[in-house]
């Protein structure tokens, strides 16, 4: 999939050369693919998982790119090929200018200062033999910055940044909580000053209420620094309150992609759709009768489909209510509806968030 | 007729190396037949111990229980081990958070099922199986005469979490205990199993306890909300009153942290300042005053020194466990769901307890 990889500035949409700041993070048709192969000597390839099957997105300088979808959706794929983690089987990504697909790890080195990356597992993302200021100082020590006071002192700097006691550099992770030890990780990603924070599902291992305070923290950041972010989750409401611009993804692809609030106010594509109004809102049903009544909701029967063999042309064919001849045969291009929301659909939603004519929401008392 | 659950100020103490452990300290609540309670609490509030005490599930581990657990007018603390396993899976029966781990990978699902209907029913092999491929069919596995022979590994997460369900209805269950049953799941399977569970309500009459951290969950399914607190009930009433007029600053805090798909997007949350306490060590006075916003409303040191009696607030069945006024509640909720009270930047207060082991 091919698509304008170079919008004109729109000046409502916060993308490409937008008025408000320029490209970080250019990503151009990019496909991951794990071979599975049989055999033990000699080992022959059967197919391949499309783990990533080609997506095109970028990402201005300062703001946020939310990534969303079900597990098995290829988003986590997704943020280690933009942190080069893992190597890109073809498409091209450039970071600030610097293309990066390619590199070998020793010409990523001096690139790795730009683009860090904040895991999901507070737990097991932290060594457990390493004081705090030997895990917050292992890149500075890794990439021989110098620095003025020596790196203790900028170790208890970053960690005054994230909220801990900078007295604290000498314990061990297992002393903090689980939002605590997030705030360690977030002060090693901040060590190097980096440009790009690719975070993985940063909150979800957490709290409730834990939740918000690292959500803040990161907001605070990013104000501060001015750091740029691909956030990765599947919770679409903090998706919606962390991001600028939001990616839905689905087997490999990305479905649509639009500024927050286009995406959150109008969805357009059916996959999207279903996904808001799957959420379970907190909001009670029953009635002061005590009737209680469903909520609309537009149920999709049955699971996400295997990457291994993904269905044909439209990959969501199988699961959409509207689905037609067409998007059994002819794959939906990733379009521009209006300025700043393309999506990958042969025929997107318009009108309303629930659509009028569909089989599967129900409407009856529980 | 008597509730179908009664459970009254139950503690379950555990003894540690580290000191006593109150995971649930002095929780009563009932449970009528065809109603659903919803649990909710941060991890280590002691909502799934409670539910486990229920099931029967410490007999023969170090927990201390007292306070009794009524089902159906007979206690459950004090029965027999033969006779609770008599009564779980076929009076009561649970479904877990993991499918995958709570369902053995070497047999079929179909003999699971199977093992679990004959233990409480004597009946023929065949017979059992046809009523597996019946509650197959029921929860919604499409050709269950043919998945009935799969392997756990053969389903998917959805697919397994309908199979646990399928197991825990055999008998026919007056009490379901769902412990986080859609957490390990995507957004639309979640919808799926949701709906599902809500429907099989219906049609067996069950009642429904469910164990989740996710306030959209429990406000989906429930009746009845309990809120847990370090082991303690901060406020108990039905889902609306909760929703609508919740009394104590622990649920206010999880209302506003949370960011809402259904309301106009806030430019900041108002989360809840510190970090759950240990369960060692709980907080004298009211264990939630450490982080609570509002203890100098009450004034003097009544919140650190005298631990607040569970009270019914203004309508009948809702209570709190808060030494805040009416009034004060009342003004400070308008005020926090107004959004009028900023996020007086937890951070500080965040280093301060910083390093405390948990």
């Amino acid at each position: 999939m091919s698509e304008q990889t170079q919008t004109p500035p729109a000046p409502e949409a916060g993308q490409t050369g937008g008025p408000d700041g320029d490209t970080l993070l250019q990503v151009t048709d990019l496909v991951r693919h794990f071979p599975v192969t049989r055999g033990v000597v000699f080992r022959h390839k059967v197919g391949a998982v499309r783990a990533v099957d080609g997506i095109s997105l970028s990402v201005t300088r300062g703001k946020t790119l939310g990534l969303v979808g079900e597990s098995g959706c290829g988003k986590t794929t997704t943020g280690r090929l933009l942190t080069r983690l893992d190597e890109p089987t073809s498409g091209q990504i450039v970071i600030d200018g610097h293309d990066v697909t390619h590199l070998r790890p020793g010409q990523m080195r001096p690139l790795r200062r730009e683009i860090q990356m904040i895991f999901q597992d507070p737990y097991s993302s932290l060594n457990p033999r390493h004081t705090v200021g030997a895990i917050i100082g292992a890149p500075l020590k890794l990439q021989r910055v110098g620095t003025r006071g020596g790196i203790k002192r900028d170790v208890q700097e970053l960690l005054e940044l994230v909220g801990l006691n900078p007295e604290h550099y000498n314990r061990y992770p297992h002393e903090f909580s689980g939002g605590q030890r997030q705030r360690i990780g977030i002060a090693r990603t901040l060590a190097l000053r980096p440009k790009l924070i690719v975070a993985d599902e940063p909150v979800s291992a957490l709290d409730v209420s834990i939740q918000a305070q690292v959500i803040n923290l990161l907001e605070d950041l990013q104000d501060e620094l001015g750091l740029t972010y691909v956030v990765i989750a599947h919770d679409l409401s903090v998706v919606r309150h962390i991001s600028d611009q939001v990616a839905v993804m689905y087997l490999g692809k990305i479905v649509e992609i639009a500024d927050r609030d286009k995406l959150y106010a109008k969805p357009r594509h059916p996959y999207t759709v279903a996904l808001l109004s799957a959420v379970p809102v907190p909001e009670p049903l029953s009635s002061p009768t005590g009737q209680r009544e469903r909520r609309q909701r537009i149920r999709l029967e049955g699971d996400v489909p295997s990457p291994l063999l993904p269905p044909p042309a439209c990959r969501f064919h199988t699961r959409c209510w509207k689905a037609q001849a067409i998007c059994r045969t002819e794959e939906p291009p990733l379009t521009e509806l209006i300025p700043g929301h393309r999506v990958a659909c042969h025929f997107p939603e318009n009108t309303s968030q629930v659509p009028e004519k569909s089989p599967q929401s129900a409407t009856q008392p529980a | 007729m008597a509730p179908l659950l009664e459970v009254s100020d139950l503690r379950i103490h555990f003894q540690t190396d580290d000191g006593l452990v109150k995971s649930v300290d002095g929780v009563s609540f009932t449970l009528e037949r065809g109603r659903t309670l919803g649990i909710v609490g941060e991890s280590g509030s002691g909502k799934s111990v409670t539910s486990m005490g229920i099931m029967g599930l410490h007999q023969g581990t170090k927990a201390k229980i007292s306070g009794y657990i009524r089902l159906d007018g007979e206690d459950l603390v004090n029965a027999t081990p033969a006779r609770v396993r008599e009564l779980r899976g076929s009076k009561m029966a649970m479904i877990f958070q993991d499918p995958l781990s709570s369902l053995h990978p070497y047999y079929t699902v179909g003999d699971q099922i199977v093992e679990a209907y004959r233990i409480h029913n004597k009946v023929k092999k065949q017979t059992a199986r046809r009523h597996a491929v019946d509650l197959l069919g029921r929860v919604g596995i499409p050709q269950p005469q043919v998945r009935v022979d799969d392997y756990p590994h053969q389903f998917s997460g959805g697919m397994r979490q309908r199979a646990m369900i399928a197991m825990a209805l055999s008998c026919d269950p007056e009490l379901l205990i769902a412990d986080e049953p859609t957490t390990a799941l995507d957004v639309t399977v979640q919808a799926q199993i949701l709906d599902l569970i809500s429907d099989l309500q219906s049609e067996f009459g069950s009642a429904v306890i469910m164990i989740t951290h996710d306030l959209g969950v429990v406000a989906e399914l429930s009746d009845d909300i309990l809120v847990m607190y370090a082991g303690r009930i901060a406020e108990y009433g039905s889902a609306a009153d909760i929703f609508g007029r919740p009394d104590h600053p622990y649920t206010w805090g999880l209302l506003a942290s949370m960011p809402r798909l259904d309301q106009e997007r806030t430019t900041r949350l108002v989360p809840i300042p510190g970090t759950p306490p240990s369960l060692i060590r709980v907080p004298s006075g009211c264990p939630f005053h450490p982080r609570c916003r509002y203890t100098e409303l009450v004034g003097g040191r009544r919140c650190e020194t005298e631990v607040p009696p569970l009270r019914e607030a203004v309508t009948p069945g809702h209570s709190a466990a808060c030494h805040l006024t009416t009034e004060q509640r009342t003004r400070q909720w308008a005020d926090l769901s107004a959004g009028r009270v900023q996020d007086e930047a937890s951070t500080p207060e965040v280093a301060e307890q910083a390093g405390e082991p948990v």
